[in-house]
Order: structure tokens, then sequence, then C-alpha cells
């Protein structure tokens, strides 16, 4: 299993490594641009804008960062229940 | 301590990781014609409701699926949302994580996770689109559940190992579901133009990304299988393990 973990662990690193702020937006188009978006207008099909459209600046980033921190916060607190189970509050014995 | 950990490491990663940009992989709004629009979002609908069904009959019957559920559609919603630079190509897109609900979960509620994690990314996020919603649940959630979890099943009656049956899945999940987008997008956007050489042109534009991102999404599905097979075998036992005999485990 520990090639797994290997595998893993050098995934979120390359991630984490890949993914900062340096690396410019424009450096890296996303693939709705780069194929969706440009193969659909070269046979005259445009995209629209959004229908809450949150622009391409600092609100959208905040809200993905928002996006981000609650889904992960959710993703978290479920695993932890998971693994340690609720507990309750006079004797902290697991309830499920 | 240590699950506090955990926690804080959940929401602070997914923050250090996906607000560097918002780019998709999914249909954008505006870009299907009404007509397909309508088509996919009717071809999601039964898979939808069978996943609905039985999230209603599991929750009943188990309480303790529930956590299971929750997490598994958090982790969808924010993997999906996490762009993964592909230097090779000099582009980004995003796994998918249907793979591994199928997986977890089952194939219809893969379906289900991926229409929650869609409709909020949509809605919010400027990501794929409200039109294109049952196109993208179409590719994303049911070909990439059904894809991911038929494969997992398959190597599994061949006596493939559950780590490396997932990793399989991960990886077919995913490049299923972009196959899926570029035969969706080929059947909306070519007008008179011939189908196959334009969903072929598509899918060859998609490769470079997705073939790498295909394997990252492999070992992440891997990974979370093998974590949960040793601390929870038996959240795993009505789909991942099932049919496996007890020392097999």
């Amino acid at each position: 299993m520990s090639w797994i973990r290997s595998c893993v662990i050098g995934a979120v690193v390359l991630g984490c490594v890949a993914n900062g702020p340096l690396w410019a937006a424009e450096k890296w188009p996303g693939i709705d641009e780069a194929v969706v978006n440009r193969i659909a207008g070269e046979h005259g099909r445009a995209a629209r804008k959004s229908l809450i459209d949150t622009g391409e600046g600092d609100l959208q980033l905040f809200v993905f960062l928002l996006a981000g921190a609650v889904g992960g916060f959710v993703a978290g607190y479920y695993w932890r229940v998971l693994l340690e189970g609720k507990k309750d509050r006079a004797g902290g014995k697991p309830v499920s | 301590m240590k699950y506090r950990l955990i926690i804080l490491l959940s929401a602070c990663l997914p923050v250090v990781l996906s607000p560097s940009a918002a780019f998709a992989m999914h249909i954008s709004e505006g870009i299907l014609p009404f007509s397909w629009a309508l088509f996919w979002f009717v071809a999601s609908a039964p898979f939808l409701a069978l996943g609905l069904r039985t999230l209603a009959r599991r929750s009943e019957a188990d309480l303790s699926s529930k956590p299971l559920v929750g997490m598994v559609a958090a982790m969808v919603f924010v993997i999906s949302c996490m762009p993964i630079p592909v230097p090779m190509a000099g582009t980004c897109s995003h796994p998918c994580g249907t793979g591994l609900a199928a997986i977890l979960l089952g194939p219809t509620l893969g379906v289900v996770v991926a229409a929650v994690a869609l409709l909020i990314q949509a809605l919010f996020l400027s990501h794929g689109g409200i039109s294109t919603w049952g196109a993208n649940l179409f590719s994303m959630g049911v070909m990439g559940s059904f894809a991911g979890y038929a494969v997992f099943r398959g190597l599994r009656l061949a006596g493939l190992g559950v780590v490396a049956a997932a990793f399989a899945a991960g990886l077919v999940a995913d490049w299923a579901t972009y196959a899926g987008t570029a035969m969706i997008m080929a059947a909306g956007i070519r007008g008179t133009a011939p189908f196959w050489p334009l969903a072929g042109k598509i899918i060859l534009a998609f490769v470079p990304t997705q073939l790498p991102l295909g394997i990252v999404e492999g070992a992440i599905t891997a990974g979370m299988v093998s974590l949960l097979k040793k601390k929870r075998p038996d959240l795993l036992a009505r789909t991942a393990l099932s049919g496996i005999r007890e020392e097999e485990r």
C-alpha cells in the first residue's frame, strides 16, 4: 500500500506546488477556454454569461475561496464523524 | 487533537488549492442549443430520480450511511472545483470525483452528489451553466459514475485487489466524463457538420490535459478507498467490498 500512499502524497504536493498564485491565470487557460469554448465558437456557439455572474476578478476568487472552505470543512467534519463517531455531551461515548 | 487538525487541513487545503482560478471543464452556459440542452435534462432525470430514491431508502435503513454520503458529496464538490495545471499541455482542468463516489456509494448516488456539486457550481461559481446542467450531469454524473463503477466491479470480479481496481475506476471515470463531454458537445454544436470527425477532434483536444489528470484522479480514488478500507471497512461492505469474503478483505 506504500506506493498508493506515495502516489496520493505526490499528487497533493504536485497540486499544491503547481497551483499556487505564482502560476498566472493567463498562463494556464482552463480546458473550457482552450477546448470547449474555442471549438464551440468555431461552430457559431458562443458561451453566455452565467445567471449569477461573479465576473473574473476578486469576487469570483472570494466565492471560490468560500466554497472551498465550506466544502473542505464539511468533508473534514464528516470524515471525523466516520472515524470517531459522534460523542454524547456527557460521557463522550460514540453514538454512531 | 488529531481530528481537529484533519478538519483544519480539510478546510485550508481546498482554500489554498482552489482560489487561484475558476477554470472549468464543464460545458458553459449557452453553448448547447435549447433542444439539446433539454434533451440532456430529460436523459439525466431518470438516473437522478433513481439516485434520490436510493438515498431515501438507504437513509431509512441505515443512519450511519449519512456521514459517508455527506463526506463524499463535499469531496466531489471540492475536487471538481479544484483546477490542476498540466504543464505538458499548458492548460488546467480538474478531476471529477465521481469514480470515488460510485465506488463508495454506488453509481446512482454518484449521480446525486454530482448533481448537487454541478448545481452549486453553475449557480454561484460561473462553473458550467444552468441550461447545460443536464448535459454536464449526464457526462460527469451518469457516464463518470457508471463507467467507474462498471470498471471497478469488473476488475473485482476478475480478481484484482480493491485498491488497484479503485485506481482503474477513478481513471476510467475521469476519461469517460470527458469522452461524454466531447460526444455531447459534438452532437449539440455540429450543425450540418459530420458528428464523428468533430467528436474525435474534441476528444483529441482533451487528451493532453486529461490523460495525466486521469492518472491523478485514479491515485486520489485509490488512496481514499485504501484509507477507508483500513479505517472503516464496514462502511464499504455495501458497495466497494460487497461480494468479497471476510478473509479477503
